[in-house]
């Protein structure tokens, strides 16, 4: 893994925010992340992908800490995760997480969905939390849905209004577990666009996905992992034109040739 | 036909029905909600308080609670209520057995609904940074009140029935005079009649008009 340097050269590093080392979980008797080391600067886009079961999306899970880990160390923005509480609770505000079944809140309309952690965490005046989720919404091409429910509106639409409510925090950094993957095909690319004006105005990002091209023209950086291991990692055009491992060859020459 | 209903007030006590239900029912949803929060706690001692007091209460008699309620706290521990007045007391007291015990049903009614409300919105919730009576106030204990809203009717529904227990320890509700008219006058079974009547004139709009709300309320997934 030598090549980390190298792929992290061509961002702007403005330090690190992200730091595991050598994390390690279980899920019963299954090693599911195994010595993970993996750092992540400020403004970097890392693409996590792997075959299913690889780890990946647990990996996403632990920097938040919805999934605990057994030992090993995560550090945000120079500060190890706390334990559960308020202090945890803190530092979820500043990390976005969107997830592969939307999960907005059902009960309230789209425009609560995105004040209602900027009211209850944040604290702001209903005011002002608002005419930033008004914002927002417009932003990811929602706004006409403000005062639907989220039922009423489609895959795509729930999922962009999720990051609509991550950014409402003012994240440090952005996670998405596979974002695109309960999605029907003709609404990926929507979701997908309004990543790619994200990471084009400089959001840090930890995206787990099997969208091979939003990998390629998105990323800085691509994290290969199978059987809980980060086995590869490089920038996207090495690692789609001349993988090393060869469990990445076999990876890509079965989603890439056919 | 109704010439036995002179000098009794049957109004007066189905309105203390009313009275011990509605008290009541406030009272149980409210402790019940507490119990349920514990019961899914991450706190130990909490869960382990919540599901010991569920199978004690809900498999104890109402009729030994409300009994150990006059007998046992006023009655031995001079537990009084805030009032010296023999009928007061007893209302209280009877109001307090309805609460201890219909609110382990409450309970475990809405724990049912909790389980109803997929994971991930609570996920969703603690990772915008909500706390956790905050994700259980504001995302999980809305979405599980709307899901068994008709259940808490059935619950309701209950509690009214079993405020006649009241009458156990001379609170004057509806059975309490039903059992005073059956033994003075003649037409015994118009006098049950009549008292059933009243109960079903109770209950039945609760059920319609909660059953209704139920769908309404229903959320969308």
């Amino acid at each position: 893994m030598t090549d980390v340097s190298v792929a992290k050269e061509d961002v702007a590093a403005t330090g690190d925010l992200v730091v595991l080392k050598s994390v390690n979980k279980h899920f019963g008797a299954l090693h599911v992340l195994q010595d993970i080391d993996l750092t992540i600067a400020r403004g970097e886009v890392v693409v996590v992908i792997g075959p299913s079961g690889s780890g990946k999306s647990t990996l996403c899970r632990t920097i938040n800490r919805l999934e605990t880990i057994d030992s090993g160390t995560i550090t945000i923005d120079g500060r190890p995760l706390p334990q559960e509480g308020k202090e945890l609770a803190r530092l979820r505000a500043d990390v976005g997480m969107v997830f592969q079944s939307f999960n907005l809140f059902a009960h309230k309309t789209v425009l609560e969905n995105v004040m209602l952690g900027q009211v209850k965490v944040r604290k702001t005046d209903k005011k002002q939390a608002e005419e930033k989720a008004r914002a927002l919404l417009d932003r990811v091409g929602v706004a006409s849905q403000a005062d639907k429910y989220p039922a009423q509106l489609s895959g795509g639409q729930q999922q962009r209004v999720a990051i609509a409510r991550a950014l409402a925090m003012g994240p440090k950094v952005m996670l998405f577990d596979e974002p695109t993957s309960a999605l029907d095909p003709e609404m990926i690319n929507e979701v997908l666009e309004v990543m790619q004006q994200l990471a084009r105005d400089g959001m840090t990002m930890i995206v787990v996905t099997h969208e091979m091209g939003f990998a390629r023209s998105a990323a800085n950086r691509v994290v290969f992992m199978a059987d809980g291991r980060i086995v590869e990692q490089a920038a996207p055009d090495q690692f789609f034109s001349n993988p090393r491992s060869d469990r990445a060859k076999d990876f890509l020459s079965k989603i890439l040739h056919h | 036909m109704f010439d036995f209903l002179e000098g009794y007030d049957v109004l007066g006590a189905f309105w203390m029905t009313v009275k011990l239900t509605v008290l009541s029912a406030v009272g149980s949803l409210v402790w019940g909600t507490l119990l349920a929060s514990m019961r899914v706690s991450p706190v130990p001692l909490m869960r382990g308080f919540g599901t010991a007091y569920v199978n004690l209460v809900r498999n104890t008699p109402l009729t030994v609670i409300i009994l150990f309620c006059s007998a046992g706290l006023a009655d031995q521990f001079g537990v009084t209520l805030g009032s010296e007045d023999f009928k007061v007391q007893g209302f209280r007291l009877a109001v307090l057995g309805l609460v201890a015990y219909t609110a382990a049903f409450v309970c475990e009614a809405l724990r049912s609904g909790i389980n109803t409300v997929p994971l991930g919105q609570a996920e969703a919730a603690r990772a915008i940074g909500l706390s956790f009576s905050q994700t259980l106030r504001l995302i999980v204990l809305p979405q599980a009140f709307r899901a068994v809203i008709g259940p808490l009717a059935n619950v309701l529904i209950a509690l009214t029935k079993n405020t006649t227990v009241a009458a156990a320890i001379g609170v004057a509700e509806a059975a309490y005079l039903m059992k005073s008219m059956i033994e003075n006058e003649a037409q015994t079974l118009l006098v049950g009649a009549v008292f059933a009547f009243g109960f079903v004139v109770l209950t039945l709009p609760t059920g319609l008009i909660l059953g209704w709300l139920g769908k309404r309320l229903a959320v969308k997934r």
